[in-house]
């Protein structure tokens, strides 16, 4: 089990025939993703890697190969483009890989979305890693591990520092999600807490914040109300200065709020753990986690 | 990207919101020109990137040609919160009987336009959010529909209770700001204050905007609105080269690719008593050229004394990392200590690579952190 995969899991890459779209769906399918379908407008006919059929619109490749879960990997000014039409073609789970997508655009796509009963992960995110289920993104294969633990993420080399960390003291994973650093988002930390918390499979979990915005606060109210399952915190940015995008969109403290003082804060006084340094995450979830 | 208060204005006008005339000056005789031509009296503002301009001494109510000489002479080259003034708003003053601020934010939690409206206009709005949050009505925006005519009017009536002349102009404003930030990529649209005359007539007589970095590949026009001599030197460098940076005080330069990690190698830096130079997410490449460009930019600050890269290889092979660290520190003239710490992918060979070299290797980000420091004195 994991969140938002499993077993009937389809995918369709938007963008297969670009540079980084055709690396990341070879590292996919060297993964044992079921990528069945690829799609690049023009490309329609040809076979990406001798094997995955190429398509002009995902309606096609819906069609033909039954497909409900899109990878986009293409530019920023199409990206939100590609989401709607992953959607009207009727891929219940999107994962929008793409950095530099205009938030207004953004704004416009979520209703679309919330209408059709379609998830979206990202964008400006790694994707999601579930061992030995599907890999849907960039996050790296060799560092995961199947096991009991959840992590969900707005950082993506963060991550996988974590990660390893995890997969190096013997804590394999469920689900291993980048949420993504913009400010509209489509799933975020609270959605990734709901679904770790219904996962049977997810025994504790790890939340990795950053400055801006109030998703952490959020998610310790949540923690606090409804979640039993060990979790631990670490928040990024406690030296950045105010008014700077710190490389993410989203990660900017403006108006004095969205600090990580802030975050620790509502976080410690939810009873969740933060963790000083990015090593401390693994000891810090052992010390209450009894197995 | 912020830009200044005219450069706001001008989006505005052009989206029909009640904008008083006026023109910038980079001098007193071009200051006093352009008040001849919209006739006193008339305010001097400054115009830098930053809040508290009045407060500052940054705007002045001028009645003569004498006053607008004088002060655009005071103003013009005076630092305000480390911003330099080079331009002032020579703009018509207005009579003012009443203040509202109006405002429009992307609002995360309900991933739309937050429209943010109050009658205590002319104020930090952020103060009044925190003392008397109750005076600040708020409505997120349907993008489907935009801000709906019975929704504005709503906002209107609140604010400007048992005035519907009042209450109009604030509706078909707030419409207007609306059009304005989508037409626009805002991030953020606010005009604080938006006043009455004593004539009941509106006027957005202040003007913000920060546009979405983003959206500027469909605005082909905004580049020209980037106050260059605003921005920090090393930070335009690393602009022109897609890096992604930010200056701060400190002796410990720091090259990490991932934003995330890059906030987090700062934050253990000063964990450890050290001081970071900067943010610098030098992304997953492992191009040499890349790596000479953050070098270039680090280095060129004196105050640094020790270089921490901090790579996590998750699909870039910690070997090729290495590779173009190796030839981008070769081919320049480096007299602060290295320090590398890679992780990941193939790290055995690239530490193995480091090691034949001047550089110091590390295997943990904590290993490597404590290192730059001792190295940095």
């Amino acid at each position: 089990m994991a969140i938002y995969v499993d077993d009937s899991t389809k995918v369709v890459v938007q963008g297969i025939t670009g540079r980084d779209g055709g690396f990341h769906s070879r590292e996919m399918l060297a993964y044992g993703t079921k990528i069945t379908a690829g799609v690049t407008p023009g490309r329609g006919g040809q076979l990406f890697d001798d094997k995955v059929p190429v398509y002009d619109t995902v309606a096609e490749a819906v069609a033909e190969q039954g497909v409900n879960t899109s990878v986009i990997f293409v530019p920023p000014f199409g990206a939100a483009g590609a989401i709607y039409e992953a959607a009207d073609a009727g891929c219940k789970l999107i994962v929008c890989i793409t950095e530099g997508v205009p938030t207004v655009d953004m704004v416009k796509v979520m209703p679309y979305l919330e209408e059709r009963g379609v998830r979206l992960i990202g964008p400006n995110c790694p994707g999601l890693l579930a061992p030995g289920i599907a890999k849907l993104g960039i996050l790296p294969a060799s560092i995961v591990k199947e096991g009991p633990v959840g992590l969900v993420s707005r950082s993506g080399t963060l991550t996988y520092e974590v990660v390893y960390q995890l997969t190096a003291a013997g804590l394999g994973q469920t689900t291993c999600l980048g949420i993504g650093g913009d400010p509209v988002i489509g799933t975020n930390f609270l959605d990734a807490i709901e679904a770790f918390n219904a996962d049977p499979k997810t025994e504790a979990f790890v939340m990795i914040g950053e400055i801006g915005g109030d998703a952490e606060e959020q998610a310790a109210e949540y923690i606090k109300a409804h979640v039993k399952k060990p979790v631990v915190s670490f928040i990024a940015g406690q030296t950045a200065p105010p008014g700077k995008r710190m490389g993410h969109a989203g990660a900017i403290v403006s108006g004095g709020t969205g600090t990580a003082a802030e975050k620790k804060k509502a976080l410690e006084a939810a009873g969740i753990p933060v963790a000083e340094r990015p090593m401390d995450i693994v000891p810090r979830l052992q010390e209450i986690w009894q197995r | 990207m912020n830009i200044h208060e005219y450069q706001a204005k001008e989006i505005f006008t052009g989206h029909g919101l009640p904008v008083p005339g006026g023109a910038v000056a980079a001098t007193a005789d071009e200051a006093v020109k352009l008040a001849e031509q919209h006739g006193l009296p008339v305010m001097v503002k400054c115009q830098v990137l930053t809040g508290g301009r009045g407060k500052a001494g940054g705007i002045k109510f001028c009645t003569t040609m004498d006053d607008v000489r004088t002060n655009a002479e005071n103003i013009l080259g005076m630092d305000i919160k480390g911003h330099v003034v080079r331009k002032v708003l020579i703009t018509p003053a207005v009579d003012i009987e009443s203040e509202y601020y109006l405002g429009m934010l992307i609002d995360r939690n309900t991933k739309r336009v937050l429209l943010m409206a109050s009658a205590e206009g002319g104020v930090e709005i952020e103060q009044v959010a925190k003392d008397t949050p109750e005076l600040i009505f708020k409505q997120a925006i349907d993008p489907r529909f935009g801000l709906l005519d019975h929704e504005a009017m709503g906002m209107g009536m609140r604010l400007c209770p048992g005035d519907i002349k009042k209450a109009r102009q604030l509706a078909a404003a707030l419409q207007k700001l609306y059009v304005a930030f989508i037409d626009a990529d805002a991030s953020l649209a606010e005009i604080n204050p938006f006043i009455f005359t004593p004539e009941g007539k509106g006027h957005a007589i202040d003007a913000k905007v920060n546009l979405d970095d983003n959206a500027m590949f469909r605005h082909p026009g905004y580049e020209a609105l980037r106050d260059l001599e605003a921005e920090d030197p090393s930070e335009r460098t690393a602009r022109e080269a897609n890096l992604s940076f930010v200056k701060l005080e400190g002796n410990v330069g720091c090259l990490v690719n991932g934003a995330g990690l890059a906030m987090a190698t700062m934050d253990l830096v000063k964990f450890y008593g050290g001081q970071p130079a900067n943010f610098l997410d030098i992304g997953g490449s492992s191009n040499p050229e890349k790596v000479v460009n953050a070098l270039t930019i680090i280095l060129s600050d004196p105050e640094v004394k020790a270089i921490l890269f901090n790579i996590f290889g998750g699909i870039t092979r910690c070997d090729d990392v290495a590779q173009g660290i190796i030839t981008a520190t070769k081919s320049m003239d480096i007299n602060v200590p290295i320090v590398v710490r890679l992780t990941g992918t193939n790290e055995e060979e690239g530490r193995a690579m480091l090691a034949e070299t001047a550089l110091h290797p590390a295997e943990t980000m904590d290993e490597a952190v404590q290192k730059a420091i001792e190295l940095a004195g």
